[in-house]
């Protein structure tokens, strides 16, 4: 059943997907999950910069994060992270598919991992799209200098922005918010500095999250290309190395998810 | 069927075949593991309408640990791989909380300093 064994003890040309280099597809396959560990290493202390950021700032300025939860929503924060946890587990069915050499399910896994990689930037753009109607974009972005002008034009917070000059946080909206949060009339000064804080907070949400998200673009890419494969039957159990790896790559964005969703949405 | 399936790819797994390279995990600890997560975000939510004061955050990053763990060890595989794979995983971990911990460390060190500066300038 098994083919013959090489004198050597290898299983070379056994397999039309074993290179030359490699004793055997089981080192060969050990060498690229290592090595694909070796990449998540990485990307974990990549993160892990961003982390840091955030320890050294919730612990300087917890106001910051206590005025900046109100402009989250916890609803769209959970959905995503449900959305993210079910990708994971239909990316781990993928891999068990490929492995078993059932074509038909693993196509059917990859594309439900695809569509749900798709539904968690949706809602993220819903999410990133209502900050960015009230200008609370990080730092301060000229944005407004490269797009000729500033989204939404007319209303009279954003009259004010012209070519090149700074973005300015809706104060309207930020009174809005704080009220509803329980601070219904603020003085000049707090609330100069409580749209400081907002500030500051929304600058750590969008680069962590930004990164995050520019990760799922690139998980979405690499399950594209793999579902194009599986579809064209290039995919089998000798050569289920690539789907195995873009799951570990998937499960890493969903694990940096699970930090991220508590860390910026649940803090009250 | 769906378990005997199983079974013949986890016995192939012992031999040296060509066609099975790693350890396949069974269905039912998949769907478990993905149970298992959707109770611990439910319960992070939930938890997060408590206050429980400094902790409100151990507990926060303590839900999100357990969720990891099942993660890497069961969607990751790593319970199944070669030990190499967890250790890699573990020391990366392990340089990013020492990396956290340092600079948590200086950083509230100097908090108090930065707050008479903050007196000072008002």
């Amino acid at each position: 059943m098994n083919p013959p064994k090489h004198e050597s003890g290898g299983d070379e040309g056994s397999s039309p997907y074993l290179a030359h280099h490699f004793e055997s597809p089981q080192q060969q396959y050990d060498s690229a999950k290592l090595g694909m560990w070796i990449f998540l290493v990485t990307e974990v202390l990549f993160f892990g910069g961003l982390f840091c950021a955030y320890g050294v700032y919730r612990a300087n300025h917890p106001a910051v994060f206590a005025d900046g939860q109100h402009f989250l929503d916890t609803r769209l924060g959970a959905l995503n992270t449900a959305i993210l946890i079910f990708s994971s587990l239909t990316m781990a069915l993928a891999v068990r598919s490929a492995q078993l050499d059932q074509k038909l399910s693993l196509t059917g896994w990859l594309a439900i991992t695809l569509f749900c990689g798709l539904a968690f930037l949706g809602v993220k753009f819903v999410e990133y799209h209502g900050k960015w109607e009230h200008q609370l974009v990080p730092g301060q972005a000229r944005l407004t200098y490269w797009f000729g002008s500033g989204p939404e034009r007319g209303t009279s917070h954003q009259d004010s922005i012209t070519p090149g000059k700074e973005f300015r946080p809706d104060e309207v909206h930020i009174q809005e918010k704080l009220a509803d949060a329980g601070y219904p009339s603020l003085g000049e000064r707090e609330l100069a500095y409580r749209v400081n804080n907002i500030r500051s907070f929304v600058g750590i949400y969008f680069m962590l999250t930004g990164l995050h998200a520019l990760h799922v673009i690139i998980g979405i890419g690499i399950i594209a290309w793999l579902l194009i494969r599986a579809i064209r039957g290039h995919i089998e159990s000798r050569n289920f190395t690539p789907v195995d790896l873009v799951g570990l790559y998937w499960h890493l964005v969903d694990l940096i998810w699970i930090f991220l969703f508590p860390l910026l949405y649940l803090i009250h | 069927m769906m378990e005997s399936t199983v079974q013949a790819a986890s016995e192939n797994a012992l031999d040296d075949s060509v066609s099975s390279v790693a350890h396949v995990v069974p269905i039912r600890v998949l769907y478990s593991v993905f149970f298992a997560l959707m109770v611990l975000t439910a319960i992070t939510v939930a938890v997060s309408y408590f206050d429980f004061g400094v902790f409100n955050l151990w507990v926060a990053l303590g839900v999100a640990s357990i969720k990891t763990t099942l993660v890497a060890l069961y969607f990751m595989h790593l319970r199944y791989d070669h030990p190499f794979h967890a250790l890699i995983f573990v020391i990366g971990i392990a340089f990013l909380g020492l990396f956290l911990a340092i600079t948590m460390l200086d950083t509230v060190h100097y908090q108090p300093e930065i707050q008479r500066w903050q007196e000072h300038a008002r």
